[in-house]
């Protein structure tokens, strides 16, 4: 008799499975519900709180004190700035550093080691690299400055675009490197016109998503770009930028100073998520 | 060479002039070989240069680290570490109430973010629709790419408030009275604190962690897959049985990974967990991070005992991080390697 039931399909042994299997896959859809949950809720949070900011004195006044008037002038200036010389600066460094691994890093140690320490790059706290641009550059020179802000950023930006250069440079097939070499290239020639040609797409990408990722970074700022109330170029003086502002103003008591920290978020935050989906729904390629 | 100089080979004073133009150009030809293998060998070494300068910053970090902070531990040797006096004014600085803060806020962290990105991995590789696959990935990705500050922000206005009305009174009501764990739930229910911590930390780092398991859980091989579903398995026994066992590496990988982030996350823990030297059993008490610490102080720290502290702390965090991320890139390599596929 029990035989008979645990062979059938309404056995308790098989419902219980299709309960466990229901159940956990019920739970798979909550997990998945509160993560989109999440990411709404903060997204409706920052539309709900910083469209009432924004405005066009946000984009062409500078920092106000408590109070009055103002906007973020200064703090827009001063990120864009920064994060376009790290970007400059970090793009040739990740870009060769990515060649070397993808290329000519077949033998000896140097490829494998370099490669393994990248990755550990990617993901170490942002802050020890402003400690480190401090120690190495602030404390020397003896004052914050838009420049010691930006070499912290392009600290954080090298890793990304090492990792995705290899990464596309993986993807071109052996055989295109080959034709050309029959053809007579020299290296060099194969790899900068061949090579890299094939997956412009992709290492562009790469520089986005290093652009988006070091555009919110705060930590580092703190204590190598500090802040300027005031318009400023000079990139020998501490410089406002947008994090550091959003920052200050959030944590501060006064109302005006709020409302603009809200605003500064809302911004920034729509345009790093503007350059993520960008740059998957231009770039579209296959990631391993 | 052209075809004219071949018509015109009766003429001897052609032909040596012939003989001469070949040997021009294979001098030419030689020279241009000699070039080619000469900037072959410059750029081979450009790029060298920059691949170790890579491995130059995390030389330069430690080393610069190790410098900076040398002065504290000189003058407190092991003792930095293990005191729990944290005091800018009278001069005292010991580090554990920040490890330990950084410890428990990312293990919270962990506790909440695993089994929520193990759902997310299976509903994106078994349950989803193919047309959903991509979008659902993509909004989990973005939750990563949000700065750290606007979970700050968000956490400190939004989520603490509601976070101290509801959620910590409950959880005193239906965990406090429970022996042991129950004095993990008491206290003032403020909204900020270890725990809030710990919950927005969990948030950052389920993106990280679901996708590297949404990657590893792809290379299993469908065949594989397809026989125990052959055999009858459920969905839920082909994950458990077949998909979990063959990815255990990089699972562990992907949740060291998450565990690295958490342990290195500044600006959002800084804004919530309270920034109070406290080592307290509660978890509603506030407390202090190795970063927030760091994020908070450094700015207005004056010059001697005080920077050299913050830049010790900075030493530890790294170090703690350091050997996480290692361990994490060692099991996924483990995989890959199992795999046979590149990372």
């Amino acid at each position: 008799m029990s035989e008979r039931n645990q062979a059938s399909p309404t056995s308790s042994i098989y419902k219980r499975r299709l309960l466990i299997n229901r159940l956990a896959l019920i739970l798979a859809l909550v997990a998945m519900a509160i993560g989109m949950f999440f990411l709404l809720w903060i997204l409706w949070v920052l539309v709900s709180k910083g469209i009432g900011g924004i405005n066009l004195a946000v984009f062409t006044e500078m920092t106000p004190p408590p109070g009055s008037p103002g906007g973020l002038a200064n703090a827009i200036f001063g990120s864009v700035v920064m994060v376009g010389v790290a970007t400059f600066v970090a793009t040739p460094i990740g870009i060769l550093a990515g060649i070397y691994l993808a290329e000519f890093g077949k033998q000896g140690w140097v490829a494998p080691v370099t490669r393994f320490v990248n990755d550990i790059l990617l993901s170490a706290p942002s802050i020890i690299l402003g400690l480190f641009i401090y120690a190495i550059y602030v404390a020397k020179v003896q004052h914050f400055s838009g420049w010691a802000g930006s070499f912290a950023l392009a600290l954080i930006a090298i890793p990304v675009v090492v990792r995705t250069t290899e990464t596309m440079l993986l993807l071109v097939p052996s055989s295109l490197r080959e034709a050309a070499a029959a053809l007579g290239a020299p290296q060099w020639k194969i790899i900068t016109l061949i090579a890299m040609r094939a997956v412009s797409g992709g290492v562009i990408t790469g520089v986005l998503l290093a652009v988006a990722r070091i555009s919110g970074e705060t930590a580092p700022l703190l204590f190598t770009a500090l802040n300027n109330q005031f318009w400023s170029a000079d990139m020998n003086q501490p410089m406002a930028n947008l994090p550091v502002v959003i920052y200050q103003f959030a944590m501060s008591p006064f109302e005006n100073w709020q409302s603009l920290a809200w605003a500064g978020a809302m911004l920034i935050t729509f345009t790093v998520l503007a350059i993520n989906i960008l740059t998957r729904v231009v770039f579209r390629q296959r990631t391993y | 060479m052209s075809t004219n100089d071949i018509s015109q080979t009766t003429n001897s004073t052609a032909l040596r002039a012939n003989y001469v133009s070949r040997e021009q150009e294979l001098a030419a030809i030689a020279r241009r070989l000699k070039r080619q293998r000469w900037q072959d060998w410059a750029f081979r070494n450009t790029t060298l240069f920059f691949a170790l300068f890579v491995l130059a910053m995390l030389g330069g970090i430690i080393g610069s680290l190790i410098a900076g902070s040398y002065p504290i531990f000189q003058q407190l040797g092991f003792g930095f570490i293990t005191s729990r006096e944290w005091n800018p004014v009278t001069q005292e600085f010991g580090a554990l109430n920040a490890i330990f803060g950084t410890l428990v806020t990312s293990f919270i962290a962990l506790l909440i973010a695993v089994p929520i990105s193990f759902g997310i991995a299976i509903f994106l590789t078994e349950l989803c629709p193919a047309w959903l696959k991509r979008p659902l990935g993509t909004a989990v990705e973005l939750l990563a790419a949000i700065p750290s500050i606007i979970y700050g922000m968000w956490g400190l206005f939004v989520f603490a408030p509601i976070f101290a009305d509801y959620i910590q009174p409950f959880l005193n009501k239906y965990l406090g009275d429970i022996p042991g764990i129950g004095l993990l739930f008491q206290g003032a229910p403020m909204g900020i604190g270890m725990l809030a911590a710990g919950i927005i930390l969990a948030i950052m780092v389920i993106p990280y962690i679901a996708s590297v398991m949404r990657d590893v859980f792809d290379v299993v091989p469908g065949v594989i897959k397809e026989s125990a579903y052959g055999l009858g398995a459920t969905t839920w026994e082909v994950v458990r049985n077949i998909v979990l066992p063959y990815t255990k590496a990089g699972v562990v990988g992907g949740i060291m990974l998450g565990f690295g982030r958490a342990l290195g996350e500044t600006m959002a823990v800084t804004f919530v967990i309270g920034n109070t030297a406290n080592i307290a059993i509660s978890l509603y008490e506030p407390g202090a991070s190795i970063a927030s610490t760091i994020a908070n102080e450094f700015a207005e720290a004056s010059a001697g005992p005080h920077i050299a502290a913050l830049i010790g702390l900075g030493l530890v965090l790294f170090l703690i991080t350091f050997i996480v991320l290692a361990l994490a890139k060692l099991m996924l390599m483990q995989l890959a390697k199992g795999e046979g596929a590149r990372t």
